[in-house]
């Protein structure tokens, strides 16, 4: 039985379909991993593959960025620097694509090369602050009872204090600012959220029947915690961390903004050279502009990847 | 009810203790210890050690920890290096500025984006929906100080339809009755002084916005599409109610829960995007006072601002947390 084509009513299914379709399922069910499947998900929604995109260029520019960029980050230029004056900064001319930045340095290849400074700062944020949450949310999530409460009642309390002020206070109290205090402030602002994301998903681990099961076959305690719960625990962490290497960038830019970073002069890192280009803003606006465009971009990019990722790694969400 | 709020009240207690233990350890790990830090450039071996006795620094820890806990429960966190006022004094002046400006912004974000959010639901999957959710993504995307300057380059220089920064214009002689400048035209008359004063908050007010405006459109949306795919409101339409009646009282009523609770968390990142704001805008309320802290290592003067941040975080996510339960009688229950 076959309906015309171009009929508005869809044909009904017939038995064959409806077998063949139970056997899909089942192949699905038992042939995927959870996260084969999540990443086959992941692999059909165009939010996704945008912010992999970005996040990709971005990575594959930083790793290229010393072939690429033509000049030095550090080196000042005597052809940009003889008609560089307090109210004027050379702009683009042979050689030097975007100009001078407010030093007589090639504009161009401190963009190129800021991009391994950024993903640095980004990437090792968020893995500090990672690692640490890891370990709170686990310990308190495997322990439960006094454990659990102490270090919960701590993060309740840091995750109390608005990040960026948290972060300020912690970057305050380095004697000598630097990137490295810039990156430890902006991680250890994330521990608390790392942790107690990673407390609840391991709680609904505890609950679980696979867990029950292990724990019956007398699977010792340490094994059940490290390789039954925490493996199966980390996805929310994942999307977080994805989330998170965006939200680095952005904080740590502003905390370079208030004062509280790196005063190298040479040190090429976007956040860094938009809050520097922010006493140059009449003069060559450029200067601000193309930092802040690749700020946006690359924390765009990890913004959508992250969404994405919740998207495929959230069972709520699969038909 | 009364019980719930008293209940509520007690759960802040145990925070609060903890995060003054905190804010003593931070004074104690400050960089050279507490007396250096209060000296700065004038730090030499006596005088540290001079104010080390009458900083008590030489007592035993606990004794060190219940005289601070003392002196910050009456309100005592010492005098601002820069200026030397008490920082209690400084902060209060500077606070209404700070609450116009998060006020004004809050207010933005919430009457913007909840109907955004609603109408991005109601169209979901259409040109307008892909739109406003993009936009959002980019919103959080963009540096709060950035979106300032580029709103102050373009509307205020290069437009000249806002002032560029400040609070009043100079010539202005307004009389200052309540800190707000808009509500103190209006209480003393002088009209033009409330609308200078509103025009000076808008550029500053709308780049403090962005960022919970972004958020907000975007949980309401999720809400309202969460509330949408619900058992009650296929049986409201089922049964054959207006589909307006079902999306103004089923719908909405009940997709704003969550959306309440965004707007508490949001009053945090106001706080801490004011800082960027006001340094942009020099906007002269407590942002200002902390970005002057933060350059001139003003430790007590930061550590009040800080702690006043998470106070009123505490707080609003209190207040919103009652007003959960007047809002929905199940988490009264529990």
């Amino acid at each position: 039985m076959t309906s015309p084509r171009g009929s508005l009513r869809p044909r009904p299914p017939t038995l064959l379909d409806r077998r063949r379709r139970r056997v899909d399922e089942l192949a699905e069910a038992s042939g995927r991993s959870l996260t084969a499947d999540a990443f086959r998900r992941l692999r059909r929604n165009p939010v996704a593959i945008v912010g992999a995109v970005i996040v990709g260029l971005f990575v594959l520019v930083s790793i290229l960025a010393p072939w690429i960029a033509p000049h030095d980050a550090a080196t000042a230029f005597p052809e940009l620097q003889r008609t560089l004056r307090p109210d004027s900064i050379p702009g683009a001319q042979p050689g030097f694509p975007l100009g001078s930045d407010q030093n007589g340095r090639d504009f161009f290849s401190r963009m190129i090369l800021a991009s391994r400074q950024t993903l640095l700062v980004g990437v090792l944020a968020t893995l500090i602050g990672l690692v640490l949450g890891v370990v709170i949310g686990a310990l308190a999530g495997a322990f439960g009872g006094w454990v659990d409460t102490v270090l919960m009642r701590v993060t309740d309390v840091l995750l109390s204090i608005p990040s960026l002020l948290l972060a300020i206070s912690i970057a305050a109290l380095a004697a000598k600012p630097s990137q490295t205090t810039v990156i430890i402030a902006v991680a250890l602002v994330s521990v608390p959220v790392f942790a107690r994301l990673l407390r609840g998903s391991m709680l609904a681990q505890r609950e679980s029947d696979h867990v029950l099961a292990a724990t019956s076959l007398g699977v010792r305690r340490r094994s059940i915690v490290l390789r039954h719960m925490l493996p199966n625990a980390m996805g929310p962490v994942i999307v977080q961390a994805t989330l998170t290497l965006a939200t680095s960038i952005l904080d740590a830019a502003a905390l370079s903004f208030l004062g509280l970073g790196d005063g190298d002069p040479a040190r090429a890192e976007w956040g860094l050279m938009l809050a520097n280009a922010q006493s140059y803003l009449d003069v060559r606006p450029a200067l601000a502009f193309w930092p802040a465009i690749a700020i946006i971009l690359v924390a765009l990019g990890f913004t959508l990847l992250g969404e994405a990722l919740r998207e495929a790694l959230d069972p709520k969400g699969r038909r | 009810m009364l019980r719930f709020i008293v209940r509520r009240l007690i759960q802040v207690v145990p925070t609060l203790l903890l995060l003054s233990i905190l804010l003593f350890a931070w004074l104690r790990s400050l960089p050279g210890g507490p007396a250096a830090a209060l000296l700065g450039d004038k730090a030499t071996p006596e005088k540290i050690a001079q104010l080390n006795t009458v900083l008590g620094l030489d007592q035993p820890v606990p004794v060190q920890y219940f005289r601070f806990l003392g002196r910050a429960l009456t309100g005592d966190f010492g005098n601002s290096l820069i200026t030397g006022e008490p920082v209690t004094t400084e902060i209060a002046r500077a606070l209404p500025a700070t609450i116009e400006l998060a006020m004004a912004a809050l207010l933005l974000a919430v009457v913007l984006g909840i109907p955004l959010g609603y109408v991005a639901a109601r169209y979901r999957g259409r040109p307008l929906d892909t739109t406003t959710v993009i936009a959002t993504l980019v919103g959080v995307a963009v540096p709060v100080f950035f979106l300032g300057y580029l709103l102050k380059q373009f509307f205020a220089v290069d437009l000249g339809w806002f002032p560029p920064s400040g609070r009043q214009a100079v010539d202005i002689d307004a009389t200052h009755v309540t800190g707000f400048a808009v509500l103190d035209g209006l209480v003393t008359r002088e009209f033009d002084a409330s609308w200078d004063a509103l025009v000076h908050l808008v550029l500053p007010a709308v780049a403090l916005a962005t960022i919970p405006l972004a958020v907000i459109v975007r949980i309401t949306r999720a809400s309202v599409l969460d509330v949408m795919g619900s058992d009650f409101v296929r049986t409201a339409n089922s049964k054959g109610l207006a589909p307006r009646t079902v999306r103004e009282r089923h719908v909405l009523r009940n997709a704003l829960l969550p959306v309440s609770t965004t707007i508490g968390l949001q009053t945090g990142l106001l706080l801490a995007g004011a800082v960027l704001t006001e340094k942009v805008f020099v906007w002269g309320g407590l942002g200002t006072l902390l970005a002057q802290a933060i350059e001139r290592r003003d430790y007590p003067r930061l550590q009040a601002v800080v702690l006043l941040g998470a106070l009123v975080y505490v707080i609003v996510n209190l207040l919103v947390d009652l007003s959960y339960a007047v809002i929905d009688p199940r988490v009264r229950v529990r």
